[in-house]
């Protein structure tokens, strides 16, 4: 039975190497060189899916990667399970497991084909009539249950096991396919040097002509086809500046020629090697692109043309020759092109029953029908089909003749295969990707490459070019131009020299209907009066009628019914159904073709994996983990980090069972009353250098710089132009013309990228430059009562209070390591920050961390940094400002050099919405009861009670408990904060309101005689 | 990925690129002098152009200059690249 | 007091028949005018380029083209002090920056017939040898980071990385190195 269905010989199969494999649990057998479609028309399997709305058994349509129906999943364990692969594109491998999609609880028997019982009543756009009433349900009842029921396969739930890799590629010619013409013109290039990339979807290269009777072979350049593949591959083999991608879709054309590669690597293997990537993502940047994607057979649209066992003649041909299997015993072909006869010919050859030839064209003139007459197959000539029968498998189709729209005459021929083919769209998916026009041929009757966008041609049959010998002509002639212009050294940029002023290269002489075209666009004529169902969009459902009332209720754009009937908008784009749908409405409209439209095609081609797209960006290559050089000794004393942007810091130092309430407040009272060490590496640094570098820092800080002498420190506030605060920092002036500027840790890049702007852009006249030394040092902070007598016994210069005051800055060594010493605080305490070179801060931490142990130094993280800070009312840019902050409103007016004529924001600052007395304050906000901490983002309500929409007052920025005070501190921005000194406001919690009193920000140490000691 | 020209390195892939706004405006040497209006209009006012666009770009992740651009914002085709304080290349004007 | 001048804890990198680190160096960020480029070649005796992209090796130095107006000096880990005496007294004059970032950054040397494939997996330039060819030089990305890609031999690269981002584009390197060396 099985073996029967397998032809005797040819085919490019490799019969002595029989694989097992398994489809919804049931074993089977196939070849190696099989796709799982023809492994399982070779086991008799026709019913390979179920349709998406109507839940219809379905089989294949087509050979390769258009087909609609036969989705699958292909499961390798849990992790790696893929839905909605086409059956059509699965390599067959030993011990493949596949699954049906899209029906419950079997292949065989869904519930869900209920749906085709109640077509009538679930038309185009029932959706957006139906689930409007009543109101509530939608959430409830409605989507739910669409959710539950739509869809095709389903996602696996565990992580993808798989890499996935990436690569960037620059080329003279991309060639973008390896049928006929896309080989020749890859040939043609790499004869002219170019350097060439060729990929094609398919495991082999040969397109169209590996569907070839190899018996009987069509010659190319005087030799058979598939021996001319053969060479013309070796030939590219061998020549280093050629790349072959098999298995390689081109998903995307994107702007300046970069086309998005899709190369599956490991998908055909029974073992994959797990530490190679499974697919590559291929970027590649094309001087010139050569389209040779061939053309797709059209179905024809026939009341029951949907039914397992009616496939598209060319995909019957592929099946044949390629995979040597017999799609059926008892065929009939319907057909309007003469491609198509071909297919039953090769058939009858293969020993198969052709019962009829329904020729849906009334012109009796081809000499195709008269070479299927002489092979004794009868021809009826100007037939349309009424029907087909058959549940999971076509077992008749009604052939029949109209006259003025009656029916005159009707055949109903039994049967277990119809063919069908209604002529070749040329696929300009990439070439309409890349933006350019595309162009109704009449005499083709589809639509053709116009006016491109890019560096890009179309050659052989994508652009209407069909004869084999013209594509192949056509693809040489287009790879030779195509090498010639990306070599040309006059050459410049990505625009293409003639878009804006050369024609579209309509169809011309070389365009030869008579192997593809014209062929037959819409939907064969039924006798008046009939409501059969004829499928236009195999894997959406859309049919004629539902086309039809699209354009009853007003529809006129073919985007608008489209979106309407969602016909195209499945995950095959429509590519075997757009023409068809456009033929349909334009017969209905009354109104031609290119007046109709045409939809947009977009990107991916085909479906492309989550995986492919993310490349190596997973796990710890999601992004980079920044560290700095204490790093290890922050992970070797138990430290938790967390995550500041890219960087990983200390959190706390937990002790034994601490939590981190525990950890920090005791790190917070070992600062207050001891000493504690700090690791503040990730601060960012710029070295402001230059004559021009105080000039440069006026006109750019709000302070005033001019002041600040050599070894002087000073906190800067940075403004955009719009007023707001922007960056803060200590800036140290290490010479007069040597600024060392600090910066937030994740304000470092932005702070030098608005440097440079208004150095390069505004200010070019100014001689001062910038140079990034954030990673160049690593920083060391020690804060507390005890830092001076820490540090003072390794270094080498006096850090006395009289000699180095709180802001000042020397430079010296540490433990022979050179040295810039900052007296600062970001704590309240007496503090050092001690910036050595970041090679040796481990070293460096290690000597201090040694030497503090007798004065109980104790290794702090940054939420007790936070905590410090907070209790001394310093702000945080990017938590106590978001954007909208002046420097007034958090508190630091007396930054600003009141003298200086201009700086950056100055003039913003005196807008009269910027000095409105009700503007958002930084204030303190205490709580009543001292052990409540505010969540921070809270809002602040003035009356207890309120709720939205009510207006906020503000909101807290900053909330925490203080070990040292034994009570909860709180920042917020409170609209008029400084005048409401005292007031209670609310801050609304899900437990209920909570009490705040509206309190200077400073909560520890107001004189500042601990900073100073 | 657009394929941009640095006037100093040549073309480049957009990723070493950051996008700077439109081009050709002027931070008012004397903001004290100009009105509230004036002011605002300078912050805020900014084209948007369906067509030629003049833009700035910085080669961040390269020479670290800022240029400018002319780009048609409907194919986004560069017409050209130039150099802080030049005019575009003759035969173009920046749009206005 | 102890003497911890060498105690040098570089970051940790992977490593594989491709990719290595390099020694530590001494590296100088100089930024000026026109001027300041001639006065530095008399100076270090070395060409400083003028040319965007070009690197000049002599010696043991060796000046990378950064920006029209940034070069990076780099030369062996002992010669710190000299190098900077020595522009120091030739740019006294000229206005201009000298920086020493030795520390801020490290280099990679990746090498071997697929070393410009490898770069290829995250770096988006053009690598073949007449587009980017040896003594080419510039700053450009490598997946997420920001890296100065130096070619110093047909089949040799040479990569200067923040020192935070080392571990990051080694272990990139690495992961993609899978299936290419
Ligand atoms: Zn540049």
């Amino acid at each position: 039975m099985i073996a029967s269905l397998r032809t005797l010989s040819g085919g490019r199969i490799e019969r002595s190497r029989v694989l097992r494999f398994s489809f919804d649990g049931r074993a089977y057998l196939g070849c190696a060189g099989d796709t799982l479609a023809s492994a399982l028309l070779a086991n008799g399997v026709h019913l390979m899916g179920r349709s998406f709305k109507y839940h219809r058994p379905r089989g294949v349509l087509a050979a390769g990667s258009e087909e609609p129906n036969a989705l699958v999943a292909v499961y390798r364990d849990a992790g790696r399970y893929t839905p909605n692969l086409r059956a059509t594109q699965v390599e067959l491998y030993e011990g493949l497991e596949a699954q049906s999609q899209n029906r419950s609880p079997s292949l065989a028997f869904d519930f869900g084909a209920v749906n085709d019982v109640l077509a009538p009543f679930i038309p185009a756009g029932f959706y957006y009539k139906t689930f409007m009433w009543p109101r509530g349900a939608w959430q409830t009842l409605y989507e739910p249950r669409i959710r539950a029921a739509a869809g095709l396969g389903r996602a696996p739930l565990e992580a993808d096991p798989d890499r996935y890799a990436r690569r960037y590629a620059h080329c003279d010619v991309l060639v973008v396919g390896a049928g006929p013409a896309g080989l020749a013109a890859a040939a043609a290039a790499a004869a002219a040097g170019a350097r060439v990339i060729l990929c094609d979807e398919q495991c082999e290269f040969g397109g169209s002509l590996l569907a070839d009777d190899a018996a009987a072979p069509q010659l190319v350049a005087g030799r058979p086809a598939l021996q001319w593949i053969t060479e013309t591959r070796a030939a590219l083999e061998a020549n280093p500046r050629i790349t072959l991608l098999p298995r390689t879709t081109a998903f995307g054309y994107f702007p300046h020629n970069l086309i998005g590669l899709n190369e599956r690597l490991t998908d055909h293997l029974a073992d994959p090697p797990g530490e190679l990537p499974r697919e590559r993502q291929w970027q590649v940047r094309a001087r010139e692109v050569v389209l040779a994607t061939g053309a797709i057979e059209r179905p024809l649209v026939f009341p029951g043309n949907d039914r397992p066992g009616i496939m598209l003649a060319g995909a019957a041909r592929t099946f044949l020759n390629r995979y040597g299997v017999l799609t059926g015993t008892r065929v009939v072909l319907v057909t309007a092109a003469d491609a198509a006869y071909r297919a039953a010919l090769e058939l009858q050859q293969a020993g198969v029953f052709i019962a009829a030839i329904a020729e849906a064209r009334t012109a009796g003139d081809s000499p195709c029908i008269e070479q299927a007459r002489a092979a004794g197959i009868p021809v009826l000539t100007g037939a349309t089909v009424l029907g087909t029968s058959g549940r999971r498998r076509v077992n008749s189709i009604r052939l029949a003749r109209l006259k003025h729209g009656e029916v005159s005459e009707t055949h109903t021929q039994p049967c277990d295969l119809v063919l069908m083919s209604g002529g070749f769209t040329p696929s300009v998916h990439l070439f309409s990707q890349s933006r350019g026009k595309l162009v109704w041929d009449a005499r083709l009757q589809t639509f053709l490459p116009g006016a491109p966008a890019e560096r890009v041609r179309s050659a052989g049959a994508c652009r209407g070019v069909f004869a084999l010998e013209a594509a192949v002509a056509d693809g040489a002639a287009t790879g030779a131009a195509a090498a010639r212009e990306a070599t040309d050294p006059s050459r410049t940029g990505v625009r293409p020299a003639a878009a804006l002023s050369r024609g579209a290269p309509a169809a011309d002489a070389s365009s030869t209907p008579a192997d593809g075209g014209p062929g037959f666009a819409g939907a064969l004529p039924q006798p008046r009066g009939a409501h059969a169902r004829a499928f236009v969009d195999w894997q959406n459902d859309v049919t004629t009628r539902d086309l039809a009332l699209a354009t009853r209720e007003g529809f006129r754009s073919i985007e608008h019914i489209k979106r309407y009937t969602t016909t195209g908008m499945a995950t095959d784009q429509g590519k075997t159904s757009n023409l068809n749908a456009l033929g349909i409405v334009s017969r209905t409209l009354g109104k031609d073709i290119p007046q109709v439209g045409l939809t947009t095609f977009r990107p991916p081609y085909t479906p492309v994996t989550f995986g492919s797209f993310a490349g190596f960006a997973r796990a710890q290559l999601f992004d980079p983990v920044r560290t700095t050089p204490m790093h290890d000794w922050a992970r070797e004393h138990g430290a938790v980090f967390e995550d500041v942007g890219l960087w990983k810091r200390a959190r706390y130092f937990p002790r034994g069972a601490e939590d981190m309430h525990a950890a920090v407040g005791r790190e917070c009272l070992a600062v207050r009353n001891g000493c504690g060490i700090f690791d503040a590496s990730t601060l960012g640094k710029i070295e402001v250098v230059g004559k021009d570098a105080v000039a440069f820092m006026n006109r750019l800080y709000v302070n005033s710089w001019t002041s600040l002498g050599v070894g002087r420190c000073r906190y800067g506030v940075l403004l955009r132009d719009d007023g707001f605060v922007y960056d803060d920092g200590v800036v140290a002036r290490i010479s007069e013309e040597r600024f060392h500027v600090t910066t937030t840790t994740g304000g470092a890049p932005r702070v030098l990228a608005m440097m440079e702007d208004y150095l390069q852009t505004e200010w070019s006249e100014l001689e001062v430059w910038l140079t990034s030394t954030t990673e160049q040092w690593a920083v060391i902070a020690l804060q507390g009562p005890n830092a001076r007598r820490v540090l003072a016994a390794l270094i080498d210069i006096d850090i006395a209070a009289a000699v180095m005051p709180h802001m000042s800055v020397a430079t010296g060594s540490i433990c022979g390591v050179p040295m810039r010493l900052f007296r600062v605080s970001f704590t309240g305490e007496l503090g050092f920050e001690v910036n050595v070179p970041a090679d040796c801060g481990p070293a460096v931490w290690q000597a201090i961390w040694e030497a503090g142990q007798a004065l109980g130094i104790t290794a702090y993280g940054t939420e007790t940094m936070h905590v410090l800070r907070a209790e001394k009312g310093y702000i945080i840019v990017g938590q106590d400002t978001d954007g909208t902050v002046t420097p007034e409103d958090a508190g630091l007016g007396w930054a600003i050099g009141k003298s200086k004529p201009d700086f950056v924001g100055k003039r913003s600052l005196q807008r009269p919405a910027m000095t409105s007395p009700d503007r958002r304050q930084l204030v303190g906000l205490l709580t009543a009861d001292p052990a409540t901490v505010l969540e921070e983002g809270a809002q602040v309500m003035a009356e207890a009670g309120a709720r939205a929409p009510t207006r906020p007052l503000g909101h807290v920025t900053s909330s925490y408990y203080s070990a040292v005070l034994g009570r909860s501190i709180g920042m917020g921005l409170v609209s008029g904060g400084r005048a409401r000194m005292g007031e209670t406001l609310h801050v609304p919690t899900p437990s209920g309101d909570v009490p705040v009193q509206v309190a200077p920000s400073v909560f520890y140490d107001h004189t500042g005689a601990r900073l100073n000691a | 990925m657009l394929l941009i020209e640095c006037p100093y390195c040549g073309e480049r892939p957009e990723p070493e690129f950051v996008y700077g706004g439109q081009a050709h405006i002027v931070r008012p040497p004397q903001p004290q002098e100009l009105s509230a209006q004036q002011w605002a209009d300078f912050l805020y006012q900014r084209d948007n152009t369906r067509g030629v666009h003049a833009e700035r770009w910085r080669h961040t992740h390269g020479c670290g200059r800022f240029f400018n651009a002319l780009r048609d914002t409907t194919n986004d085709h560069f017409l050209a690249t130039y150099k802080v304080g030049e005019s575009p290349p003759t035969g173009l004007r920046v749009p206005r | 007091m102890r003497d911890l001048s060498a105690a040098r804890s570089p970051p940790l990198v992977s490593a594989n028949t491709t990719l290595r680190a390099l020694a530590p160096a001494t590296r100088y960020i100089l930024r000026g005018g026109p001027h300041v480029r001639a006065a530095a070649e008399q100076a270090l005796g070395t060409r400083v380029p003028g040319n965007a992209c070009r690197a000049f090796v002599s010696g043991e130095r060796a000046v990378l083209w950064l920006g029209p107006d940034e070069w990076l000096l780099i030369s062996p880990q002992a010669s710190a002090a000299a190098i900077a005496a020595l522009l120091g007294a030739a740019l006294k004059d000229l206005p201009h920056s000298l920086v020493d970032v030795s520390h801020r950054q490290i280099a990679l040397s990746v090498t071997g017939p697929k070393a410009s494939a490898l770069l290829a997996a995250g770096c988006p330039l053009d690598l073949e040898a007449d587009a980017f060819p040896v003594d080419m030089c510039t700053r450009t990305m490598l997946a997420k980071a920001e890296i100065v890609l130096w070619r110093t031999g047909t089949e040799e690269f040479r990569l200067e990385v923040w020192r935070s981002f080392a571990a990051y584009v080694s272990q990139f390197l690495d992961e993609a190195a899978r299936g290419i060396i």
